[in-house]
């Protein structure tokens, strides 16, 4: 029997066993001590500054982004600097031990950067973070952030930020628990992308001692410790069972009576194309265009685009392609849109609202996709994210139109466009939920607040009633209605989706051949009445229940 | 000694990845290279946080200086650099 059994959200399923590490915290600065041997000293404060250079350098060369790699080298040519170490020197020689002689040298600059403003003060946190580093090496701690061990491990930690994310291993990483976050957060989208078993909202979770082997099934939440060889191989069976009997099905998804429903992977560039094709993957339902804004001082510029589009309209070409327009703000600010100050990002200018402030950067966007669509000659449809109202929707759509695209569709992601579907659908294509933000906006509930985390079950009735209501508009108008949030890589849900009218599910690859099975086991008949059953539910569990 | 003037070319200034370009070309170059901007003291080419902390922004000009066999080859590499949108190339 295990000795201690944590229940979190299971967010991505899978069942691995490993030890569990976390992440680090920075260490605190040691008392003073009195330096006898002023070599000795600059030696070693030397020492740990060279090993956070070649730390940087390893996670540099093990980046699968070109972009994080070269951050991660700038980083290093900041710890490795003569004149950081020829500051430290003086700083020993003046009395100072090596961490304060770090912190010290740190400051100078530090200072500097914070009283330039703008984008050297926010190079601050880099300092920080590399005097934390060091200090860590000469204290004999781990080094602040994701570990990287050298073998494979369980990474736990109180929530994953993108920046502690970027450069994770998958090779070490196995699987993620977090203390905190929804099915929604960071941590929950970054696994499914890696395929890695993930279980967030798990109290209890960073009371594990480090190195203690846990036993962590991304499917039910179950995090458990003190489990013995039979226990876990037994475990690791039936989860690679159910994957085995998933992935022997391939082509087009459809119930098993024949209602074809269109399964289309989520990316984010040509670089995930690969993987929703070993998914059998009928297109892409969501091309986000985002990624290539990130980071930036300034916006990209037109052939930059036009490459990165043509790049995954070539790789799909025959096949569909739903790309959506820019979707900043809130969770994702873009430093060239300058948006500090909103009281409530989420309520705010995000989505396609960027384009009542700067309709540049939208012109612009439709100007490349339809550059590259005319160099390929794939099947592409353009979306709006965050759209509300039939105006927003009609002046999209002529914006589409008049950059020489022929298919405008519109993300459904707040209450007020769901309730107006049918009218949407007069002005514009497709539709297109995004269950994350539709169950942020209907609850009220911010997709990142870990104590709120039962109102973003995509299984809330609420919720299925709004996607009802689209599904239902899209049959009546006859045009496409599909879900590209993370409700649609839930094999129990797919069913119910189908039978509210969805006719395409769009989700990670990895998250494709277990849908794809789920719904070969049901007939139209079946979803509807399922889909009828959830959505007379009075709550998300009984949902859930109603359905399985 | 051989010194060259040059404004700065790069969008985002000499932050980031342009830095990162000309800390590194000017760590290869067999002399020491300094650099300053306006009449701040000249700092070392080859430190990634004092050229960080000059804070140069796209048109600011700069002085690169350096002394010894090749300078002026040395200095019109580097120049060269300076002047070049660095954040262009970033395709």
């Amino acid at each position: 029997m295990p000795d201690t059994v944590l229940t979190g959200i299971g967010v991505c399923p899978g069942t691995v066993a490993g030890p569990l590490l976390r992440i680090a915290a920075a260490p605190a600065l040691p008392a003073p001590t009195t330096v006898t041997d002023i070599g000795a000293e600059v030696a070693r404060a030397g020492a740990a500054l060279a090993e956070v250079v070649a730390e940087l350098g390893r996670r540099a060369d093990r980046a699968a982004d070109d972009t994080v790699a070269e951050v991660l080298r700038a980083e290093a040519l900041m710890a490795g600097d003569e004149e950081l170490l020829d500051g430290v020197r003086e700083l020993i020689e003046a009395g100072h031990d090596a961490p304060h002689a770090i912190d010290g040298a740190f400051a100078t600059f530090r200072e500097i950067f914070a009283a330039a403003g703008g984008y050297l003060a926010e190079r601050v946190a880099d300092l920080d973070d590399l005097r934390d580093r060091a200090v860590a090496v000469l204290l004999g701690l781990p080094m602040p952030g994701v570990p990287s061990p050298g073998h494979r491990y369980v990474l736990a930690a109180r929530d994953l930020a993108p920046a502690d994310t970027a450069d994770l291993d998958p090779d070490q990483v196995i699987a993620l628990v977090t203390e905190i976050g929804g099915p929604t957060s960071h941590t929950a989208i970054l696994a499914r992308a890696l395929g890695l078993p993930a279980v967030v909202a798990c109290a209890g979770v960073l009371d594990v001692p480090d190195g203690a082997r846990v036993l962590v099934d991304g499917a039910t939440g179950r995090v458990a410790t003190g489990v013995d060889d039979v226990e876990v191989k037994a475990a690791i069976e039936a989860s690679a069972r159910l994957t085995a009997a998933a992935s022997g099905l391939t082509g087009p998804g459809q119930t098993s009576d024949g209602y074809a429903v269109k399964l289309l992977a989520n990316v984010g560039s040509a670089r995930n194309v690969p993987a929703a094709d070993e998914a059998h993957a009928e297109g892409i339902g969501l091309f986000r265009t985002e990624l290539l804004f990130l980071d930036r001082a300034g916006e990209p510029g037109h052939g930059e685009q036009v490459a990165a589009y043509r790049d995954v309209f070539r790789a799909m070409a025959g096949r569909r392609v739903v790309i959506r327009t820019l979707d900043a703000g809130a969770d994702k600010p873009l430093p060239f849109l300058k948006q500090e100050g909103e009281p409530n990002p989420a309520l705010g200018v995000r989505g396609l609202r960027v384009a009542r402030q700067r309709p540049e950067v939208l012109t612009a966007q439709l100007a490349a996709i339809a550059e590259a669509r005319a160099e390929t000659g794939a099947d592409v449809w353009v979306m709006a994210p965050m759209v509300s109202t039939v105006a927003e929707a009609s002046a999209f759509a002529a914006a589409v139109h008049a950059a020489g695209l022929p298919r405008a569709g519109v993300m459904i992601e707040v209450p007020a466009a769901a309730l107006r579907a049918a009218d949407l659908l007069r002005v514009v294509d497709f539709l297109s939920i995004g269950t994350n933000d539709l169950s942020q906006y209907t609850f009220a509930a911010d997709r990142m607040c870990g104590p709120l985390a039962d109102l973003l079950d995509p299984w809330q009735p609420a919720l299925l009633q709004l996607i009802g209501l689209c599904g239902e508009a899209g049959r009546t108008a006859g045009k496409p209605v599909g879900v590209c949030g993370e409700a649609a890589a839930d094999p129990l849900l797919a069913p119910v989706l189908v039978g509210l009218g969805v006719t395409s599910l769009s989700m990670s690859p990895r998250a494709l051949p277990a849908v794809r099975a789920a719904l070969s086991t049901r007939t139209a008949e079946d979803c509807r009445r399922l889909a009828a059953l959830a959505v007379a539910a009075p709550g998300p569990v009984e949902a859930r229940a109603a359905a399985g | 000694m051989p010194t060259r003037t040059v404004t700065i070319g790069s969008a985002s200034g000499l932050h980031a990845r342009p830095a990162k370009i000309f800390v590194e070309a000017a760590a290869k170059a067999p002399v020491k290279v300094t650099i300053r901007s306006g009449d701040r003291k000249p700092v070392p080419a080859r430190s990634m946080l004092s050229v960080l902390a000059l804070g140069v922004k796209k048109g600011t000009e700069v002085t690169i200086e350096a002394e010894g066999d090749g300078a002026d080859e040395i200095l019109d590499g580097l120049a060269e650099l300076l002047a070049k949108d660095l954040d262009a190339d970033h395709a």
